[in-house]
């Protein structure tokens, strides 16, 4: 029973980390119909610059916490302006083109932002910093879930409050449900929907690179290549849930992760990348709009 | 002045987008950060030009397309080039040419050249293949490596366990490879593009997850060594005449996946993927079978990746999983993308380039993934047909275009 707990445990602390990255995808396909392939590479990015910005503030004398503070924030800094460069750059002037082209071009600036991070570092492994420290008061259950595990779910369960009200309360928010709706009637009641196509994308970045910090200080390493697999994981995660749908990468999130963290624990840790794609099949065969989608239908 | 300002902003902000990757470099073992400021100079000499050429570019791009908008319809108009091309003496005359220089190649040159000539080739097949299944259906797959590698796998591990020939081997590879299309094929027919390429993506990672880790069945990571090389009815060949012997088996595939792909794309299949790749709900409402469609698109191409893996396990004679990446597919994909999506010209012409350059420049090989990654976007933006454009057939009613003007 404990190691249930365990695994599930780690599953949901797995699965909200895809949550977290999938979100990202999930806004900005709901918006503008384009898996962000570089998606991935923003969450790379900013699991990146954090670990720049901690090597250089160890090294001039920083310590505790405040390292994980400035690191964070200036990881999600510069995701933002990945984010929001990366749609003006490579996205902005295909709107409108056909459908095989926005995507091909996001497959083309994944490779790019991949090699670029591998050829101004290294494509070596990096330690990462253990910067979660671990608490007093988690002592006692500390071998089911650790602290850092605590840490991540809490983060992620606050940024994803945060989320909603933003987009139900906010006016941003709101523009963003009209854009989705509708983009042609949202520029048509004064919606400027330029701006809120790279909103979404900053907040998509802005996501990532928390999630992209977090994994990165759970697991201790950064790598350039680090972002290609766990975009894809999250895309799955999008597609489970209803892609296009925000409490739908919330729970393709999850169950992707206790698939996983489930079929790693009892079967095979060599094949849980396999039962994640084995998961995505089955549910595309059986709802091709995926858990909480709706069947769209396509008029003529 | 305008311009000016704009671009030093762009600068600026690249400067500013680039400044931890690029400038800064922590070693944390030995405590020393390194600050490579000369990188700053740069980034921002380098943007502030780009930024000049992009938007000159995107000025000519628009205005391309609004007089496209007026009826001056210059972009569906075929180049000179083009019609160089349609010319069919010229045609013919230009084909003997290359076909002449591809059959004295491996005399002129030697070995080394060959061996580089064979990988080409390989990259041109799989290119054809693909272009199947992208170009002309429109269907996208990430995981097109896939298929190279059972067709690679194939050969390896019959000729391994069971001594099979390569000449055997060579149908069974592409009938697999295209075994595993219609597998693949079949749950995904009801998925609209972007799914499909999720999980042709994920079908691709769950091939290589499997080979590296069923030891017993591939071996695992360490893969498979050894493997024969074709035979020439049992002659005794050294490598050299082995590799020229390959070149030969490559350059006859290619001119039969030519002659199978063009006529493919005019029969009456392959006018129902290009229907179904232009208007789905269009093309099964014209009553074509959306189904067999798809599967058949998925099948052919696969049937060729697989096809081409039996000669790569035999040119190099060890496989492993490492060898069947997704940057494996990126690769192939971007050469049918970069060539032109359905041309065959394109393709052919867009895998030497990708394939051939990074060889023979070798200082930039390391830059070839980047280059790659930044060539597609500035394709997909400024030219999405391609190297080489794919020329509709258009069919003109003379006669009736006169009557309707009367009227």
């Amino acid at each position: 029973m404990e190691y249930f707990i365990e695994l599930f445990l780690s599953g949901l602390t797995r699965g909200s980390i895809y949550a977290l990255i999938a979100l990202g995808y999930t806004m900005v396909y709901g918006i503008i119909q384009l898996i962000n392939f570089a998606h991935g590479e923003i969450y790379m990015i900013g699991a990146f610059v954090a670990y720049i910005v901690c090597g250089v503030l160890t090294i001039y004398g920083f310590h505790g916490v405040s390292i994980l503070i400035i690191a964070g924030l200036l990881a999600i800094v510069y995701s933002c302006a990945y984010g929001y460069t990366l749609e003006k750059v490579a996205y902005r002037p295909l709107r409108g083109a056909p459908r095989l082209s926005p995507l091909i071009s996001a497959i083309g600036m994944s490779i790019f932002l991949q090699n670029y991070v591998l050829l101004a570092q290294t494509p070596d492994f990096l330690p990462f910093p253990a910067l979660i420290p671990d608490f007093a008061f988690m002592e006692p259950i500390a071998h089911i879930i650790g602290s850092a595990e605590l840490v991540i779910l809490v983060t992620t369960m606050v940024t994803m409050v945060m989320l909603t009200l933003l987009i139900k309360y906010t006016k941003i928010g709101k523009a963003m449900r009209a854009t989705q709706q509708d983009m042609s009637m949202a520029r048509l009641v004064g919606v400027n929907v330029d701006r809120v196509i790279s909103t979404t994308f900053i907040i998509g970045s802005a996501l990532a690179a928390i999630g992209g910090v977090l994994v990165a200080s759970y697991i201790g390493q950064v790598n350039f290549y680090i972002g290609f697999l766990a975009g894809v994981k999250a895309f799955t995660a999008a597609v489970l849930g209803g892609i296009g749908s925000i409490p739908g990468a919330v729970i393709g999130g999850l169950v992707l992760g206790l698939t996983e963290s489930f079929a790693a624990g009892y079967v095979s840790s060599d094949y849980e990348d396999v039962f994640a794609f084995g998961l995505l099949v089955l549910i595309l065969i059986m709802r091709p709009a995926g858990i909480l989608g709706k069947a769209t239908k396509q008029k003529v | 002045m305008k311009n000016l300002k704009q671009s030093l902003a762009v600068a600026l902000w690249f400067i500013f987008l680039t400044f931890p990757l690029m400038v800064v470099k922590v070693n944390t073992s030995d405590q020393v950060v390194q600050w490579r400021w000369m990188n700053i100079l740069w980034v921002g000499v380098t943007f502030f030009v780009l930024s000049f050429i992009w938007r000159y570019a995107l000025v000519r791009k628009e205005a391309r397309q609004m007089a496209a908008l007026s009826g001056q319809d210059e972009h569906e108009k075929p180049t000179k080039f083009q019609e160089l091309l349609e010319d069919q003496s010229l045609r013919y005359r230009l084909m003997l040419g290359l076909l002449a220089f591809a059959l004295v190649f491996p005399w002129v040159f030697d070995t080394y050249q060959s061996t580089i000539m064979v990988s080409a080739l390989i990259y041109v097949v799989l290119g054809l293949g693909l272009n199947i299944t992208v170009g002309l259906a429109g269907l996208l797959d990430l995981g097109y490596v896939a298929f190279f590698a059972v067709g690679a796998y194939a050969y390896a591990l019959l000729n391994h366990h069971f001594g099979l020939g390569f000449w055997t081997c060579l149908p069974l590879g592409a009938a697999l490879g295209g075994i595993f299309g219609v597998i693949l094929g079949f749950p995904i027919l009801r998925l609209r593009g972007d799914y499909l390429a999720i999980v042709t993506l994920g079908f691709g990672m769950i091939v290589k997850v499997v080979l590296e880790n069923w030891s017993e069945f591939s071996f695992g990571p360490s893969g498979i060594a050894n493997i024969d090389r074709p035979s020439l009815f049992g002659l005794d060949m050294d490598i050299a005449a082995s590799t020229t012997y390959i070149y030969y088996i490559m350059i006859a595939l290619v001119i039969l996946t030519i002659i199978v792909t063009g006529r493919l794309k005019n029969s009456r299949i392959g006018r129902a993927w290009i229907a179904l790749r232009e208007d789905e709900i269009a093309c099964v409402a014209m009553g074509i079978d959306m189904a067999k469609t798809k599967m058949s698109a998925y099948a052919l191409g696969a049937c060729w990746a697989g096809m081409v893996g039996v000669v790569f396990a035999a040119k190099t004679t060890f496989i492993n999983p490492a060898s069947f990446t997704f940057m494996e597919s990126a690769i192939i994909l971007s050469i049918v993308v970069l060539g032109g999506m359905g041309s065959i010209l394109g393709v052919i012409l867009g895998a030497m380039i990708l394939i051939l350059m990074p060889e023979y420049l070798r200082a930039f090989s390391e830059y070839r993934m980047i280059i790659f990654g930044a060539a597609m976007v500035v394709m997909m933006i400024f030219r999405p047909q391609g190297i080489i454009s794919n020329i509709r057939q258009k069919y003109e009613f003379k006669g009736l275009k006169e009557k309707s003007e009367n009227v």
